[in-house]
Formats: C-alpha cells, sequence, structure tokens
C-alpha cells in the first residue's frame, strides 16, 4: 500500500528513519514531563513521610503523687504558694516509686528524667493550679516524652548501631522497652503543636505564633496591597493619559514583579526600620514590606481583568450620562472584580509563603510568646519553618515537614479558592 | 458529466464529523489527473474540510474523524496504515493566507526538498530552488534575495513563494485553499495565470469563494451546500446550465 | 489613651459624619426640588474630610514626635555617660525601648528609662487629643458647608482621582527608594572599600570584621569568589531546568491532548506555587546528603553543602517558570506555520526544530532570562543549601557560597548598621538589582517584541 503513494523508494527508505526520530523527540518531551511531576511527587511525598509524624506526640503514664508537704504544707491554698513549690521535687519522688532501683543510683535516674519532656514539671504545676483538688491525691498522668523517646518510638533512631552514634543510651533503650511492655506508652494526636508557640524542646515547640505572626503579616499586607494596586490598575487603564509618564510607571511596575524579594528585605531594613525607624520583627514593618512585593501582582493581574471588560460597556455607561467615574466605578469595576480579588489572593498566597526579605526584617527571631496585635514581636510560618530547618535536634526535622504540610495546605487553600472565584465569577463577554 | 477516462482521485461515501457535528455527509466524487477542478459553495459548507481529507490535514485536529475512503492511485489514503508523511510529500497544499516560514526565502523553498532528501548536494538544491521559483513565476524577482526573509516580500509575492515551497517537493496534486482571498486584484491575476502553468504538470484542487475565479481557472467545478456534494460538473456547463435548481440559485447571487 | 479608643472613636465620628451629611441635604432638597444629585455623595465628602486630615496628622506626629523622643534620650545618654566613652548609644537606646516594652535585655539606668516614658505618655496624650479635635473640627467646617449648590459628586471625583494618581505613583517611589537606599549604602561602603577591590579581589571574608573597635578589623571584601559562586549554582539549576521546561513545554504545546494539558499545567503550576523555603529544606535534608551518599559510593567526597544540590533543587523550581512562559510562546505561533510544514510532508519533529523553534526563540530566550534572573535572586534555597564560606572554584561538588547567602548571613539578627560589614551587603545588593534589572528589561522587551510580531 505504502509503495503504491511512494513516490520514490528513496524517500520510502528515509522516511522510517524520520519517523523513529519523530518517536524519540516524542517521548523525550514526554519524559520531560514526567521527570517534572516526578520531581514533584518526590517532594511532596518526601514531606508526607517525614511530616506526618509530626502531628503526633508520645506519651508516657505514671502515677504522680501530689504531695502536700511539698506543695503545699501549710495547707493555704494559696496560688502564690503553689507557684513557689518545687514541682520538680514531686516529679523525683514519683519517678522513683516507679523505678525504686534508681534511688541511690543517680546516673540511672538522670536517664530516667531524660524520656520525659522537660516542660514535664511545668505540665503538673499548671495540673495543679487548674484544680486544686488534686493536693494529696495520686494520679496516672500521661506526661509528654521527651523527642528522643518520641523519634525513638517512631522508628526515627537506628538502634543497631554502637551506643555511642546514637542518641539513646542502652540504659534508656532497657527503661524505655520496660515501660513499653508495661504498656503506658502511648501515642497521641499533638494537639499542642497547634496551641503553643516555638520553644527550644521539639516536643513543645507549636506553630500558633508562626501562624498568627503570618495572620498579622498578611493582613497588613491585603489592606494595603489591595486598595492601592486596584487604584492603581483603575488609573492606569482607565484614566490615566498615554505618555511618556505613564509609561514609565508601567516599566517600574513590570519590572518590580521581578526584582528579586531580597532586594525588598534591604529596602525595608534601609528605610522601613533604619530611616523611619519602624519596630525590628514585628508584623507591621514585615507586611509593610511584603505589600510591596506584592504589589506588581496585584496591579498586573487587575489590569488585565480590567482590559477584559469590553469598551461597550464604558461606552453604555458614558451614554447614558454618567460621568467617566461613575461608568467606571459602577460599571467597569464590578464586572473586573472577580478578577481582581483572584489576582490578590494569589499575589497573597505567595506572600504567605516568602522568607527572604522577612528575614531580613528580623522576623526570624525565637519567640516563644504568642503575638497578639501587629506591634508584637513575630515570626511568620515559612521563617519559623527555617528556624526549625536550622535546628540541630533531631524532633525538629519532623516538626519542620509538619510546618510545612501546614503552609502547604494554606497555599492550596488559598490557590483553590483563587481559581473557584475564576470559575464561578468569570463573565464571557 | 465528466470525461472519466484519467481519474486521479475518487472519495467514496465520505463523511467527516467534528466531535458530534457532521461536517460532510456521504461525498463521492472523482477528480481527473492534470486538470484543475474547483470546489464552490457557501461559507461552512465542507469544501474546505473535503481538502484537507486529500491529504490528512484532518489528522491535526484532535476532535475530526474521517470515515469512508479517498482513492488516490487506487490506493485509499484514509487508511491509518498510510504515511501521511509520504502522502504529503505527494499532495502539496497551499494555504488561504500565505504562510512562509520565518527564514530566508531561498530555506522557504528549501525545505521541503531538505527534509525528505531530495538532494545530493547543495548544488542539487539550488537547481530544485530555482527551478521551483521559475515555475512559481517568482524567479526574476528575487534571484538577487535570495537571503532575505521570506516575510519582507509583499502578500502576492508571499503566496507565489508559499506555491514554489510546494512545487519543489514535485508533487502529483496541489491543493489550494482559497489561495487569492488574501491578495490584491493583481497578485490575484499573477497567481490565476500560475495556475494555468501549473495544471499542465500537477493535478490542482481549488477551493474558492470567488465564482468568477472558479469559471476562470477551473475545468471541473463541484457545488457543495450544507456537507453535501450538490453537483459535479465540467465548468462552462455549471456555470451555465447547471442541472439542479440549487446550483442555479448559488450561481446566480439568490443565496450565498 | 490608647489607640483602639481613638479608632472606635474616629469611626463612630465619620459614621455620625456620613449620616448627619446625608441627612442635612436631604432636608435642605425637600425645599428646593429642581435637583437632586445622590445623597450619599455628600456623606461620602463629609466623611472623608473627617477622617484624612486626622489619619494624616496622626501618622505625621507618631513619626515625628518618635525621632525627637530618639533625640532628647539620646542627648541624656551621652549627657550621663562620658566616662564610658560613647560605646554603643544606639544599643542603649534599644535596651531602653525594649525595657519600656517589658522586654528586660541588660540594665538600663532607671532615670532615663522613666523619663522616656513619660516623655511617649506625653506625646501619645497629645497626639490622642488633637487627632480627635482635627477630626472634629473637620467635621463641624463640612457639615456647615453641605447644601444643594455644592457639588459633591465632583468634589468625590477630584479627591478619588487624586488618591488614584497618588496610589500609581507608589509603583515608582518603591523602585527609587530601592535604587537610593541601595546606592546610599553602596556609595558609604566604597568609601571604606575601594571599588575596585570589590569587583575584583578574590578573598571573601567579611566575617572578621566582627566588631569596629577591633584591630586591623576592616575584613575583605572581593567579591569575586561570591559572584562565581552565584554563577555556578546558577548554572546548575539552568542546566536542569532549561532542557526539562522547554522539552515540557515542547510536549504541552504540541504533542499533549487537550485533557493532559489540563491536568498537567496545574501540577507543574503547583511546582511553582511551593514556597522556595520548602524546597530549602528539601534540598538540605533530602537531596544534599542523597547526592553525597552517592559520592561516598564512587569514592567522591562531596560537600554535604554542595553547588550540586543547590543548583539541582533550584533547578526543579524554575521549571515552571520556563516551561509555562515557553507554553505560551510556542502556542502564539501561528497554526499556519504548522500546517505549512505538515502540507509538505515534514513529520512534527522536523516541524518542530525547523519551524516552530525558530520562529519562537525570541520568546523562548526571554522566558529563558527571565529565569535565569529569577535563579541569580533566589535566596532561600541557597541559604539553607549552599555554603557560607566563599569559594574561588567550579567543582560543583565543592560548597560556594552566593550573593544572596551573604547579604543575609551579613543583615541577620541584631548588628551595628554603620559597619562595613553591613554595607557590604547592601554593594551586593545594588550589583544583584542592577544584573536582574538588566536581565528583565531585555527579556521583557524581546517578549514584547515577539507578541507584536504574531498579533
Amino acid at each position: 500500500m505504502n509503495r503504491i503513494l511512494s513516490k520514490s523508494q528513496n524517500i520510502e527508505n528515509s522516511t522510517n528513519k524520520r519517523h523513529r526520530k519523530e518517536k524519540r523527540f516524542k517521548s523525550l518531551c514526554l519524559g520531560a514531563v514526567i521527570v517534572a511531576i516526578l520531581f514533584l511527587i518526590i517532594l511532596l511525598s518526601s514531606l508526607a513521610y517525614k511530616g506526618l509524624s509530626g502531628f503526633t506526640k508520645t506519651t508516657i503514664q505514671i502515677p504522680i503523687y501530689f504531695n502536700e508537704e511539698i506543695i503545699d504544707p501549710e495547707n493555704t491554698r494559696d496560688i502564690a504558694v503553689i507557684n513557689k513549690a518545687s514541682f520538680r521535687k514531686i516529679f523525683k519522688q514519683s519517678l522513683l516509686q516507679k523505678f525504686p532501683e534508681a534511688k541511690d543510683n543517680r546516673k540511672m535516674y538522670r536517664n530516667i528524667s531524660k524520656i520525659f519532656s522537660r516542660g514535664s514539671t511545668y505540665l503538673l504545676k499548671k495540673m495543679v493550679l487548674d484544680d486544686i483538688s488534686l493536693i494529696g491525691k495520686t494520679i496516672n498522668v500521661d506526661l509528654i516524652s521527651s523527642s528522643t523517646i518520641d523519634q525513638l518510638r517512631k522508628n526515627n533512631i537506628n538502634i543497631k548501631v554502637p551506643e555511642s552514634d546514637r542518641p539513646v543510651s542502652d540504659a534508656t533503650l532497657k527503661i524505655y522497652d520496660q515501660l513499653n511492655t508495661e504498656g503506658v506508652i502511648k501515642k497521641r494526636l499533638n494537639f499542642s503543636f497547634f496551641k503553643y508557640g516555638d520553644s527550644r524542646n521539639p516536643e513543645e515547640a507549636g506553630i500558633l505564633g508562626a501562624l498568627l505572626g503570618s495572620m498579622f503579616t498578611l493582613i497588613i499586607t491585603l489592606l494595603l496591597s489591595f486598595p492601592i494596586g486596584v487604584l492603581t490598575a483603575i488609573y492606569l487603564e482607565e484614566f490615566a493619559p498615554k505618555n511618556k509618564f505613564t509609561y514609565f510607571i508601567e516599566i517600574n511596575i513590570n519590572n518590580l514583579a521581578a526584582v528579586p524579594s531580597i532586594v525588598f528585605g534591604l529596602l525595608g531594613l534601609a528605610i522601613f526600620l533604619n530611616f523611619f525607624g519602624l519596630p525590628r520583627s514585628v508584623p507591621l514593618t514585615g507586611g509593610l514590606v511584603l505589600t510591596l512585593m506584592t504589589l506588581p501582582t496585584v496591579i498586573i493581574s487587575s489590569r488585565a481583568s480590567l482590559k477584559a471588560v469590553p469598551p461597550t460597556i464604558r461606552e453604555a455607561a458614558l451614554g447614558l450620562g454618567a460621568s467617566k467615574l461613575q461608568a467606571v466605578f459602577n460599571h467597569v469595576v464590578p464586572s473586573a472584580a472577580p478578577g481582581m480579588f483572584t489576582g490578590t489572593i494569589i499575589g497573597m498566597a505567595r506572600a504567605l509563603g516568602e522568607t527572604a526579605p522577612l528575614l531580613l526584617m528580623g522576623m526570624v527571631a525565637f519567640i516563644v510568646e504568642v503575638p497578639t496585635s501587629i506591634f508584637d514581636p513575630a515570626t511568620v510560618l515559612p521563617a519559623q519553618i527555617y528556624l526549625w530547618a536550622d535546628s540541630p535536634e533531631r524532633g525538629f526535622v519532623e516538626k519542620t515537614s509538619a510546618a510545612i504540610i501546614v503552609l502547604v495546605l494554606f497555599l492550596i487553600i488559598m490557590n483553590s479558592l483563587a481559581i473557584w472565584l475564576r470559575r464561578k465569577f468569570e463573565v464571557r463577554w | 458529466m465528466i470525461k472519466n477516462d484519467n481519474i486521479k482521485i475518487t472519495t467514496n461515501d465520505l463523511c467527516v464529523f467534528y466531535d458530534e457535528k457532521q461536517a460532510l455527509f456521504d461525498v463521492n466524487i472523482s477528480i481527473n489527473e492534470k486538470e484543475t477542478t474547483a470546489l464552490i459553495g457557501p461559507s461552512g459548507c465542507g469544501k474546505s474540510t473535503l481538502l484537507r481529507c486529500f491529504n490528512r490535514m484532518n489528522d491535526t485536529i484532535e476532535n475530526c474523524v474521517v470515515k469512508g475512503n479517498i482513492n488516490i492511485d487506487n490506493a485509499n489514503v484514509n487508511n491509518p496504515e498510510i504515511d501521511v508523511v509520504q502522502l504529503r510529500t505527494k499532495i502539496g497544499m497551499v494555504f488561504q493566507k500565505p504562510n512562509p516560514f520565518p527564514k530566508s526565502i531561498f530555506d522557504n523553498v528549501a525545505y521541503g526538498p531538505k527534509i525528505h532528501g531530495m538532494a545530493k548536494n547543495k548544488l542539487e538544491l539550488e537547481e530544485i530552488v530555482e527551478k521551483s521559483l521559475k515555475q512559481a513565476g517568482l524567479w526574476s524577482e528575487v534571484k538577487d534575495r535570495l537571503s532575505q526573509p521570506g516575510t519582507s516580500l509583499s502578500g502576492g509575492q508571499q503566496q507565489r513563494l508559499c506555491i514554489a515551497r510546494a512545487i519543489a517537493v514535485r508533487p502529483e496534486i496541489i491543493l489550494m485553499d482559497e489561495p487569492c482571498s488574501a491578495l490584491d486584484p493583481i497578485a490575484t491575476a499573477n497567481i490565476e495565470e500560475l495556475m494555468d502553468e501549473l495544471k499542465k504538470e500537477f493535478t490542482i484542487i481549488i477551493v474558492t469563494h470567488n465564482m468568477q475565479q472558479a469559471a476562470r481557472v477551473s475545468k471541473n467545478t463541484a457545488f457543495f451546500h450544507l456537507g453535501k456534494l450538490i453537483e459535479l460538473g465540467p465548468t462552462d456547463q455549471i456555470f451555465t446550465n447547471p442541472k439542479l435548481e440549487k446550483t442555479q440559485d448559488y450561481i446566480t447571487g439568490r443565496y450565498g | 489613651m490608647n489607640t483602639t479608643l481613638l479608632t472606635i472613636l474616629i469611626i463612630s465620628l465619620s459614621i455620625f459624619a456620613f449620616y448627619y451629611a446625608v441627612y442635612k441635604i436631604k432636608s435642605a432638597q425637600s425645599l428646593n426640588t429642581k435637583h437632586r444629585p445622590l445623597h450619599s455623595y455628600y456623606g461620602w465628602y463629609c466623611l472623608f474630610w473627617t477622617i484624612f486630615p486626622a489619619l494624616l496628622f496622626f501618622c505625621l506626629w507618631t513619626f515625628c514626635s518618635s525621632i525627637w523622643i530618639d533625640k532628647t534620650i539620646i542627648n541624656i545618654i551621652t549627657l550621663s555617660i562620658n566616662e564610658e566613652g560613647a560605646t554603643n548609644i544606639s544599643l542603649q537606646l534599644n535596651a531602653i525601648k525594649n525595657a519600656a516594652n517589658g522586654i528586660l535585655t541588660d540594665q538600663v539606668p532607671k532615670e532615663i528609662l522613666s523619663n522616656y516614658i513619660s516623655l511617649n505618655q506625653k506625646s501619645e496624650f497629645i497626639r490622642f487629643i488633637a487627632t480627635l479635635g482635627i477630626a472634629i473640627i473637620g467635621l463641624f467646617f463640612l457639615i456647615r458647608k453641605i447644601n444643594p449648590d455644592l457639588r459633591a459628586r465632583n468634589k468625590i471625583e477630584s479627591i478619588l482621582m487624586v488618591l488614584m494618581f497618588i496610589a500609581s505613583f507608589i509603583a515608582i517611589i518603591v523602585t527609587l527608594g530601592i535604587v537610593l537606599s541601595l546606592l546610599f549604602e553602596t556609595l558609604k561602603f566604597f568609601s571604606d572599600v575601594s571599588p575596585f577591590e570589590f569587583f575584583f579581589g578574590t578573598t571573601w571574608s567579611p566575617q572578621i570584621a566582627l566588631r569596629e573597635d577591633q584591630v586591623a578589623a576592616s575584613g575583605s571584601f572581593g567579591a569575586i569568589p561570591v559572584f562565581t559562586g552565584t554563577l555556578l549554582i546558577t548554572i546548575i539549576a539552568m542546566c536542569v531546568a532549561i532542557p526539562i521546561g522547554l522539552l515540557a513545554a515542547i510536549y504541552l504545546a504540541e504533542y499533549a491532548s487537550q485533557r493532559t494539558r489540563t491536568i498537567v499545567k496545574p501540577l507543574l503550576e503547583i511546582l511553582a506555587g511551593i514556597p522556595t523555603v520548602v524546597y530549602g529544606f528539601f534540598a538540605a535534608l533530602t537531596v544534599g546528603p542523597f547526592i553525597r551518599n552517592i559520592g561516598e559510593t564512587f569514592g567522591l567526597s562531596i560537600a554535604s553543602e554542595s553547588a550540586l544540590a543547590a543548583g539541582l533543587v533550584m533547578g526543579i523550581m524554575i521549571i515552571p517558570f520556563i516551561s509555562s512562559l515557553s507554553d505560551d510562546v510556542i502556542s502564539a505561533v501561528p497554526n499556519s506555520l504548522r500546517e505549512g510544514s505538515y502540507g509538505l510532508g515534514a513529520t512534527k519533529y522536523e516541524t518542530i526544530i525547523l519551524v516552530i523553534f525558530p520562529a519562537a526563540l525570541p520568546g523562548i530566550i526571554g522566558s529563558i532570562l527571565l529565569a535565569t534572573s529569577r535563579a541569580i535572586g533566589e535566596t532561600m534555597i541557597v541559604v539553607m543549601a549552599a555554603g557560607l564560606t566563599a569559594k574561588l572554584t567550579a567543582n560543583p561538588l565543592e560548597s560556594v557560597t552566593t550573593v544572596t547567602v551573604q547579604i543575609v548571613t551579613l543583615l541577620i539578627g541584631d548588628h551595628e548598621f554603620d559597619s562595613s560589614k553591613t554595607m557590604a551587603a547592601f554593594a551586593l545588593g545594588l550589583t544583584l538589582f542592577i544584573i536582574t534589572l538588566i536581565l528583565n528589561v531585555i527579556a521583557l522587551k524581546v517578549v514584547l517584541k515577539y507578541r507584536e510580531k504574531y498579533e
């Protein structure tokens, strides 16, 4: 069949070769797409693999005797007295009761106490302050384990290697096994991860501070960049005369969109912090810098959606005797609004993931307190990730990945919202 | 009717679908060798679709399905085993808008021979280019600026360049999809003159909106309406004495 | 005396202003029925003049008074410590400010602290009273002016026009701010360190200059190793991103069916939307050790912060930029060219390589330039996965540092703002800004020209 159509043997021979080349090229291109998607899968799955365990914690149940003689010997039940009491002693007493063999063995006691989080004594104190009737009683308390034990339970520590090469000693391991057979070691969802700020101890560190910091920063960014961006877009698209000056503004905006984010950090450092003397490490200044960074995105997408509104709408409004401003604000802007919102949300999502300029604005400090306003020192979610990623403790790895999962989740929500908005309210002319 | 002694192409119940929409209905047409056949009809009647079936150009449209047979030299073009690359070396095509590649004039013409390996060396290639440009009546105009981009030519010259590009591959059939619709009257006259020359060597099928053009250049004419072949016959007869009323209405401009 | 109370008061005043103006114009117009423009314009007009001057005053006062208080306190500090020498006045000032906010870092003199607090309180009191006063004055002044002859709509429109003009001016101010702040600090830096040393010196060790009073603590600021490090990582990244991104773009534009496109494009967009700090974490914790382990099995010693790891991950990050920009560019090549080529019997491969690629080349170059500029300016990946010490090497298995890494390490944390160390960061920043700016301008020009050609 081919023979009949082909013009000469010569061409037919060469076509086979050409078709092979074609196939090779096509599979090469497909390969590139597959590699790119594979990267995405590897990235996300490695994060999920490392991070999902960060949402659980390990607790160890032991009986605690709230010895009245230590907490409140004079039976005053005064909060000040309880606050001053040594809960370390309570803790030690209860531990020694559980492990009597450690009584005269300081090294062994140290090993045992290392199983528990360093915050355990605070937890006990808080329990008593919440419920004074506990004093004098013995109850089973689920104490949070130390990060090392947590990692041990999650099989993140290789116990086959020699003792000197791993963070748990043989003695600790023995105690762990003993507790494990007793069935007091339990896995729980780590809600405190969302309830507390940063901490030096991985098992106590939470992202609430960073989440609120990000929220305050984004609020500032949104409140400033949306009105300014939209007004700029409306001016440039609808009112600005087409002259050199307008062109200069446009060039500026396009270039600002591509300026590396770290340069905005330098700008913020030199102008906001150094020249204007605004406070460091607070969401206010962080938000200001992110505003400058987000503005071009908002302006460009708002202009695009204004451009998509056909001129007939403007002419119709003008023809009814509306002023130019009325035509624009009553008719053009409402039809362009979904596009503007979409652009703003995408800009906000980018601002949420941005780290570099905030590093220079001092938003990477170790801050335990949860911020309550835009003037409180705070850190943001990506900066928290950076801080934790830099920490040497093994326990912070899963915290970092867990925080990344939270961040990516927020980004997915924001982007889906943008896509939904675009689909739902998009007007086709 | 047309004399059926030297038939080059015949179609057999050819149907074309774009998704759900049917564009051609059971078309049976035969086209003679080394003659010019014009396809006329109102917009959207399927004449361009039919043209693009001959060299399987419809393959490039994702949702297009072609059913039925197209026989060229007794081989079914629509057979999936047919190699479109070889098919298209045999059937050249000229498009509605001149579409020279963003390359030099020489490279535009040399493109086909190069990819098909038709020239053994540079000298042969130059020969082919010169011959094709001469045949397209463009040689005298461009011989001194072969290295300039093809897009620098005027519209009519560009279209003749595209024709030269097509005949450089030495096809047997040339498909022309409204080749003059983007050109001014003088350029159109040039192309028509050229077609008169080309039909000595090639089988030409031309789609046109311009009925005077069809009358001027073609020997046979096929009239299409709503995806159906209404009438096929010698051009003189179609334009002066059509058998069907529909054809008559269209020719006289009662609708279109 | 807090700001919350002030905000509530101002907001309620403005709401009152709005409704009172509307009420007043309505009652005035019932007498004069000739023309009745929209009432709300009067409300908005009144509201604007209630809030705006007050807000302006508030911001100005806050800014000026904080500067004035700082100056007063600095004077007191310089007077009080004469024997210790004026070591760190600004640090002391910071300590006092922190103490006033309840964060006790250092010991601060009690009397200066109380002085500071009382000054602050006075300033806030004046601010509160004056802001409220200005709002009330504005309100009354406007209410008196409200009558049907006042063309409120025109006034509102001119206010809006002015606001819009100011908003669009901000883009210029930001660019100007970037240029001036970078230039200012850089010039100061170049008065300490010669530009020649900076641009052609081959030793970069700014960390020596820990404190100003150290002897011979100037450090050395030859930025060549920093630039080459940036170049090395960028080249590695582009070696990964250009082939993969370009081939993927070709696949999406030329081969993929509509359905594949709708699935694959969003997936690539996810890759682009992942924050860079995540890539940095991935590079530092997964890719870096992975490459080192591979090296070990082949008997190579690879630094765990190798340029290869950082460049590779940066390349992955850049892939979607190149692929989506190039996809747009390739799709913009008119279909007639494709058909012309297919019509001559060319295969898809030949059409792509011989016709489409040359036609799309300017646009593709533009997208590569934009991606390169992004790679050069990328910070978090290299901060987390590349090294800190500047090494002059072209070996991708060694650890190098980049411009952005140096900016961050020089400027992170508390520091003396006027040391050569911090100013060096600004000099690096200016260099970075200029290079990316040039790349962007060329890229935008090329892409724009390309678009014009096919539209």
